[in-house]
């Protein structure tokens, strides 16, 4: 057997060499000055040492990337969990959020023996990693608006997808590897860019946002959409291609029909489409052995029984206390993100629990937050609101239109003392109640967009 | 104050919400919707799709897109022909942005080729060619823009420009508002939208009629009132939309006023 990896520095050019050593010095440089994890710093100094660092760095390793507008950092998460154990190979992974190239670099200096890596993706930087790292895998989740100020328009961006996943190569060669993209079926954008791809798996993983997905990419036409995610476009042939895979609840069904539980430490219903498409791109990555090789790749059975073990991701979906009351902790960046949080609010039996809303626009939310109004806060109605964040004034206006009673309050922690004392008045009115404190409260739920979810966990 | 008795509900259409509703500007439709019912005024907000017939409404919403919807939007709404249909017959049309631009002759797509838009403003649109428009925008209302029901000027107009076309306004149209922080049509003369009759158009979404309770009010009063009349509400407790402004204001305030030091301080180096 001959091993063709690169992983390893010693094989790296003179160049690569000294550049990973830049961005080791300076990452370690960064963490002495407190400066956070410093892999943004490191990862960009090295690339400007040199520009095909990250190439050099993926060597023979096995690469899987996860990209799309939302869900992306969780289902990295899933799949470095699905991948890893005894028959797994070891894994590099950017899990510190920074998903363009610096923090690639910088994931994988950290973890030179590993010989497959997990990379979380920005959307606008899938081309450039597909031609670099050559993936094994690429998992496409889903596309939709966000940031409006700054970010490429939705149908620029899904072009970019087609050309890129089009220059993927049919046939692997002697001593290459075919890249496999998973697609979520459901999804007509991500449709439009995989159908270029020449090996795809197809995942009926379901989608909450059809808003951005109306008009045709193919023809202009319109898609219309069925009551059970099936669409086609009115005028032309693009419709949803033949499934490999789809969630049915919370059962995944192969196309041969049969059925896997998916079961998971995380909540809602996103949480089980990112989980469907993780577990059909882990079975096309090679297990444990030696990079480059072709250890056989993992059952679907032991990839599904690793994925319940992620129960939080970087704090979201985690539970914490605050004055002694239950709160969970939920992230959502644009309107279909906070749709399916709503969906996850209303999956339980119904709760009184109040719900704070903490909204900014810096420079990583994007500075426009006119996309409040595409957010169905309507649905938030008999809930007790409290509104916070540096948008608290905007969110207010909004959920007035949405006639949901809400307070505003300055400052996240102030807002959860708030909701804490909102949650003990109304506790103290049913206190008649016979099994009152029988069961734990249900939680208050923090819903923050990106820098409001990383403020308060700053904050606490 | 004429709130008179309507046999028929006021309607509020949202113009293809699907094609052009990437920026919040839906938010326009509903503000105008809530603000109406809040009176006691029956209203219905119609969100009018594309691909099937516009309904026949009297105030008109349309929104914000991508280039390429903003270019199917026009054609459908040209092959249509209710919009200006209704426009002709004294109903309310207001567009924001990509539904500012299809409101006049021309507008231009991605590839800078020109297409026809509804000729229902005199405005022409091309493209720009510095960077894109982005930012707050704080404009004064022109002392020739549209007038309140009691006469007086509307208050200053803040909202969120993000675009890069350029808007020349004709002598069959008048600029809505004035600059004073932002970009607005950037055809040189400091404009920010244009107005004719009882149709408007504007750069800013927010969505602006969030922030501009006074503009929603005027074009409420104009759908409410017949041709040429003008009807004025009863005040609502505008006091979260007003909060909301006056920060917004004060930010641009300050932003500009920061602006000024940097420019100095660069002309003394
Ligand atoms: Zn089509």
């Amino acid at each position: 057997m001959t091993v063709t990896a690169v992983a390893n520095p010693r094989t790296l050019s003179a160049r690569a060499s000294v550049a990973t050593w830049v961005v080791r010095f300076v990452n370690q440089l960064s963490r002495l000055l407190g400066r956070g994890s410093g892999t943004v710093a490191g990862g960009r100094a090295g690339l400007a040492v040199d520009p095909t660092l990250l190439a050099a760095l993926v060597g023979g390793r096995a690469v899987a990337l996860v990209t799309g507008t939302n869900g992306k950092t969780t289902a990295t998460r899933l799949m470095v969990a699905a991948l890893s154990g005894a028959e797994g190979p070891a894994v590099a992974t950017n899990d510190t959020g920074s998903n363009m190239p610096a923090g690639h670099v910088a994931a994988l200096v950290e973890s030179p023996r590993a010989t497959a890596a997990v990379l979380e993706v920005d959307e606008s930087y899938l081309g450039r990693l597909i031609e670099e790292s050559r993936p094994r895998v690429v998992i496409l989740l889903n596309l939709s608006r966000d940031q409006l100020d700054r970010i490429a328009e939705v149908r620029m961006l899904v072009d970019r997808w087609r050309s890129a996943l089009g220059r993927l190569a049919g046939d692997a060669g002697p001593g290459e590897h075919a890249t496999v993209v998973v697609a979520n079926a459901d999804d007509p954008m991500v449709v439009w860019a995989a159908v270029a791809a020449p090996q795809v798996l197809w995942v009926g993983a379901g989608q909450v946002w059809h808003d951005d997905a109306v008009g045709c990419p193919a023809c202009g036409g319109r898609i219309e959409f069925g009551p059970g995610g099936e669409w086609a476009c009115d005028r032309c042939e693009f419709a949803r291609p033949e499934r490999d895979a789809w969630l049915e609840g919370a059962e995944l069904v192969m196309a041969d029909r049969s059925r896997h539980v998916l079961s998971l430490g995380l909540p809602g219903q996103f949480n089980r489409a990112n989980a469907a498409m993780v577990a059909l791109a882990a079975t096309v990555m090679p297990g444990a052995g030696p990079p480059g090789g072709s250890a056989a790749p993992l059952p679907l059975s032991a990839v599904l029984a690793r994925l319940p073990l992620v129960e939080e991701v970087a704090g979201r979906f985690s539970s914490t206390s605050w004055k002694g009351q239950p709160v969970r902790l939920l992230l959502a960046k644009n309107p279909a993100g906070w749709t399916a949080i709503f969906d996850l609010l209303d999956e339980g039996a119904p709760s009184g629990a109040p719900v704070v809303l903490s909204v900014n626009a810096r420079i990583a939310d994007g500075l426009d937050p006119s996309w409040l109004w595409d957010v169905p806060f309507e649905r938030l109605a008999g809930r007790p609101v409290v509104a916070t964040g540096d948008r608290r004034l905007d969110l207010a206006v909004r959920l007035r239109y949405a006639e949901v009673s809400h307070t505003v309050v300055a400052g996240p922690l102030a807002a959860l003392d708030r909701a804490v004392a909102m949650r003990t008045s109304i506790t103290a009115g049913t206190a008649a109640a016979p099994d009152l404190g029988a069961a734990a409260p249900d939680p208050i739920e923090f819903l923050g967009n990106y820098t409001a979810f990383a403020e308060l966990g700053r904050q606490l | 104050m004429t709130t008179a008795a309507r046999s028929s509900p006021l309607t509020i259409a949202v113009v293809y919400p699907d094609l052009l509703g990437t920026y919040g500007d839906g938010g326009n439709g509903l503000v105008l919707a809530r603000r109406a019912s809040w009176r006691g005024i029956d209203t219905d907000l119609i969100q009018a799709s594309s691909g099937r017939p516009l309904p026949t409404a009297d105030l008109y919403c349309i929104g914000g897109g991508e280039d390429g919807p903003q270019v199917r939007a026009a054609a459908a709404l040209r092959e249509d022909g209710t919009l200006v249909g209704a426009a002709d017959r004294g109903a309310v049309v207001f567009g924001v942005c990509a539904g500012f631009q299809l409101l006049g002759g021309s507008f231009p797509d991605s590839e800078d080729r020109s297409h026809q838009g509804l000729g229902l403003l005199d405005v022409r649109t091309r493209k720009g060619t510095g960077t894109r428009a982005v930012g707050e925008l704080v404009a004064t209302v022109a002392s020739d823009g549209p007038r309140s029901p009691d006469g007086g000027s509307l208050p200053r107009l803040t909202g969120f420009e993000n675009h890069g076309g350029v808007t020349s306004v004709g002598a069959g149209a008048r600029v809505l508002s004035h600059v004073v922080e932002g970009v607005g049509n950037g055809a040189g003369d400091g404009g920010e939208g244009a107005w004719s009759g009882r149709v408007v158009g504007t750069y800013l979404h927010g969505p602006v009629l969030a922030r501009n309770t006074a503009l929603a009010d005027l074009l409420l009063g104009w759908a409410l009132s017949g041709p040429g009349g003008r009807e004025s509400l009863e005040p609502l407790d505008d006091t979260e939309e007003l909060a909301l402004r006056a920060e917004r204001l004060a930010v641009v305030h300050e932003s500009g006023r920061r602006d000024v030091v940097r420019r100095l301080l660069r002309r003394r180096g």
